[in-house]
């Protein structure tokens, strides 16, 4: 099959592939790009492991063609911390121990961070919806609900300084 | 977090540097920033990708497997099938010499079960082994296939796994099931004046954990091979690849440890055998990975249990005796399910104190995905059954649900079914507790009991425990025995005749102890112990019986030396 280039941005760099058309976009992140934030748990968009940010909207890696996001400006896990300094988002995760085996954790942390990013100040229903498409098979979910709401009370404080 | 000191205040020094304080696990920071390296996480120049055909079949002979047109097909580097596996029989036990090598790799001449794999493709990108796979054509003919424990242990039933033709796994090589006998169940049902009976039916559960079971191989410097896995057992896991590929084990690098959620269902190695074998055959990496559908339908879930439960209660909700026999779900392979027998059988009768104790626990082959370990396999089912069945008890003999197990709850001192002195006990405290937590009322006599006093006495004794109907305790000497046979009353072990034969040497064998000598079956002359206390009465009586003096069980032994026997000597 013909590859095709691809031009995109990756957590701030300009990144560029040579991807089969049918190669989804997790595919070329991890194989392609050794991008290996986002998780393959399922590849029917179900459990949210593969979630990232396609021009700041949260979406399934699994399920977007990979071809589709020429030009796009694409986050991961992998870029959410600013250099050495975690995100609040991070900090608050480690602090609540909302990881225990740690695969769901980008993809909750993805989820987390855009629910944030439209709505600095969630409800605790705000934040269950949030991540109500990321499945988590042994944290337990309250940890994580809490490490959210934490880091949206954090956050203001920071931007303020 | 509340914790009650009271009852363990000497089991360790408070002087401690970690326990009690909130410190951050050094793996956190991998995990929030997506650095932590899960197999998969790790990238290879020149990866191949494999992928397996697996049977359509519950059950079935193969007539014919053709693969040439996924040969011919594009990205194809190489196909594996059961004549490319060194040791393509194994059983997971057989690295501690239990059991018997009972399961191939690949599928050679029959399946047992659906999605059992017979063909591996390796390919140059997984789109291309998937699409390869397709032109793999398997011709089988269908075999009648079993899915039922008691059905399959029929006379007649289909064979599922010819290396036990019985369908059953063979403890010791020769007995069908675990067994255990203490006191004489039936003259406690025939003293009972409740008998409670009853049915539980478990599922098998899929562990779903959200990193699917996986591998990495590839060649290594010096001859080795870099293995990343998935493997809840990592060493376990290099030990079964090492013999299936037929390599020394140090020839094997395995890396792995960050696990993305296992439960159990991550100690079989599904995949690391058949990744190093294609590392192997390719010289590239080889990468084996199962989807979400393999993983929910084919990675091996907890067995499915059926457990029958009788028990024999006196008016007064003391149980005399319990029976209980189960029968485990193998699938078509042992893998595990031969150990979970095993902790089921020393679980029982659960932790309450009865007289009168006999179970028997089969591990049965059906044409189901096979079974493995997961989250106190073999104990959980078991327990929960147990649990229900108490519940059905208190309800029989008209007892308040948590006043019947205070009741029946073991006590420090007394004799367990397995012939071993109870220690450490703390049933009745917890349900104390929960009673508390619930806010459930119990009666004063109730909150009153204690774990360290009134076990012992007439509860340490080891009951005369006649030998079953077919006059045997599963020993060839018994078995020709006549039926009215007894263990005489205080007998600690039974001593096996013979030593039982594993694979491996046969060399170096110590003797057999001697046969103990029976003394014909006498019915038992004493009345079954008293109860510890007597439960309240319907209307309040001030009559209670007082607990009974602790019994050779002073309160000093509540304390470090009495793990001594768990923990080993303690340095203080």
């Amino acid at each position: 099959m013909a590859k095709v280039p691809l031009q995109f941005r990756l957590n701030g760099s300009d990144r560029a592939a040579f991807v089969d058309p049918a190669d989804n976009l997790l595919t070329v992140l991890r194989r392609g790009l050794n991008d290996f934030g986002p998780k393959y748990g399922c590849g029917q968009g179900t459990c949210g492991t593969c979630s990232v940010l396609i021009d700041g909207e949260l979406r399934l890696a699994c399920l977007t063609l990979a071809a589709a996001c020429e030009g796009a400006s694409i986050d991961t896990v992998s870029g959410m911390a600013d250099g050495p300094n975690l995100n609040p988002l991070q900090n608050a995760f480690m602090e609540h121990f909302a990881a225990q085996c740690g695969f769901c954790t980008p993809g909750m942390l993805t989820a987390a961070k855009a629910l944030l990013d439209r709505n600095p100040n969630p409800s605790r229903e705000d934040v269950i919806d949030a991540i109500a498409g990321n499945i988590c098979r042994c944290t337990g979910y309250e940890p994580i609900i809490q490490a959210i709401l934490s880091a949206a009370r954090a956050m203001p404080a920071q931007r303020r300084s | 977090m509340e914790f009650r000191k009271d009852l363990f205040q000497n089991e360790r020094d408070d002087n401690l540097n970690v326990v009690g304080k909130g410190v951050q696990r050094q793996d956190m920071p991998g995990h929030v920033t997506g650095r932590s390296p899960f197999f998969d996480d790790h990238a290879f120049e020149g990866l191949l990708h494999l992928k397996v055909v697996r049977s359509h079949h519950h059950h079935a002979r193969i007539r014919r497997i053709d693969i040439s047109a996924a040969e011919r097909a594009p990205g194809v580097k190489r196909i594996l099938r059961g004549a490319d596996v060194p040791v393509n029989k194994n059983t997971l036990l057989s690295l501690i010499n239990f059991g018997k090598d009972d399961e191939p790799s690949l599928a050679v001449d029959k399946v047992r079960y659906k999605g059992e794999p017979i063909v591996a493709i390796i390919a140059e990108t997984e789109a291309q082994a998937l699409a390869a796979r397709a032109m793999v054509r398997v011709e089988y003919d269908p075999l009648p296939a079993v899915f039922d424990v008691e059905e399959s242990l029929k006379p007649g039933a289909p064979v599922v796994n010819e290396t036990y033709a019985g369908n059953y796994f063979e403890y010791h090589e020769k007995y069908d099931h675990q067994k255990l006998r203490f006191g004489d169940v039936e003259r406690g049902f025939s003293m009972a004046d409740y008998i409670v009976e009853d049915r539980y039916q478990m599922s098998p559960i899929e562990h779903a954990p959200t990193e699917t079971n996986g591998s990495i191989a590839a060649p290594e410097q010096n001859d080795r091979f870099v293995v990343h896995s998935c493997a809840q057992g990592l060493f376990f896991s290099l030990g079964t690849a090492a013999k299936i590929v037929n390599l020394d084990s140090n020839r094997l690098h395995f890396i792995g440890g960050t696990v993305g959620g296992g439960f159990g269902g991550k100690v079989d190695s599904l995949t690391e055998p058949l990744s190093i074998l294609g590392a192997m055959m390719t010289g590239r990496p080889v990468r084996y990975v199962l989807d979400r559908e393999e993983e929910m339908l084919y990675g091996s879930p907890r067995g499915a249990e059926r457990i029958y439960i009788k028990d024999g209660i006196a008016r007064d909700g003391r149980i005399l005796a319990r029976h209980v026999r189960s029968y485990f779900d193998a699938g078509a392979y042992t893998r595990l399910s031969s150990y979970a027998a095993i902790k089921c059988t020393a679980h029982l009768p659960g932790p309450y104190t009865i007289p009168n104790v006999a179970s028997e626990i089969y591990v049965a082959y059906t044409n189901r995905c096979p079974s493995t370990a997961m989250r106190g396999f073999g104990i959980t089912a078991v327990d929960f059954a147990l649990e229900v069945h108490m519940d059905k008890g208190a309800e029989a003999c008209g007892m308040d649900p948590m006043e019947f197990r205070i009741l029946n709850a073991y006590r420090d001192g007394d004799m367990k079914a397995h012939r071993r002195v109870a220690k450490n006990t703390a049933l009745i405290e917890c349900v104390q507790v929960a009673a508390e937590k619930a806010r459930w009322p119990i009666s004063e006599t109730a909150k009153r009991q204690s774990s360290l006093t009134g076990g012992g006495g007439a509860r340490a004794e080891i009951p005369a425990t006649p030998i079953d109907e077919n006059g045997r305790i599963n020993r060839p000497e018994t078995r020709t025995g006549r039926p009215t046979q007894t263990l005489p009353a205080g007998t600690m072990r039974i001593p096996l005749t013979k030593q039982p034969i594993m694979e491996g040497s046969t060399e170096n064998r110590p003797k057999a102890p001697a046969v103990p000598q029976y003394e014909p079956y006498r019915p038992m002359a004493a009345p079954p112990p008293p109860p510890a206390y007597q439960p309240p009465a319907p209307a309040p009586s001030p009559a209670a019986a007082p607990p009974a003096a602790p019994a050779a069980s002073p309160a000093s032994q509540h304390g470090a030396h009495r793990f001594s026997s768990v923990f080993g000597t303690r340095r203080r």
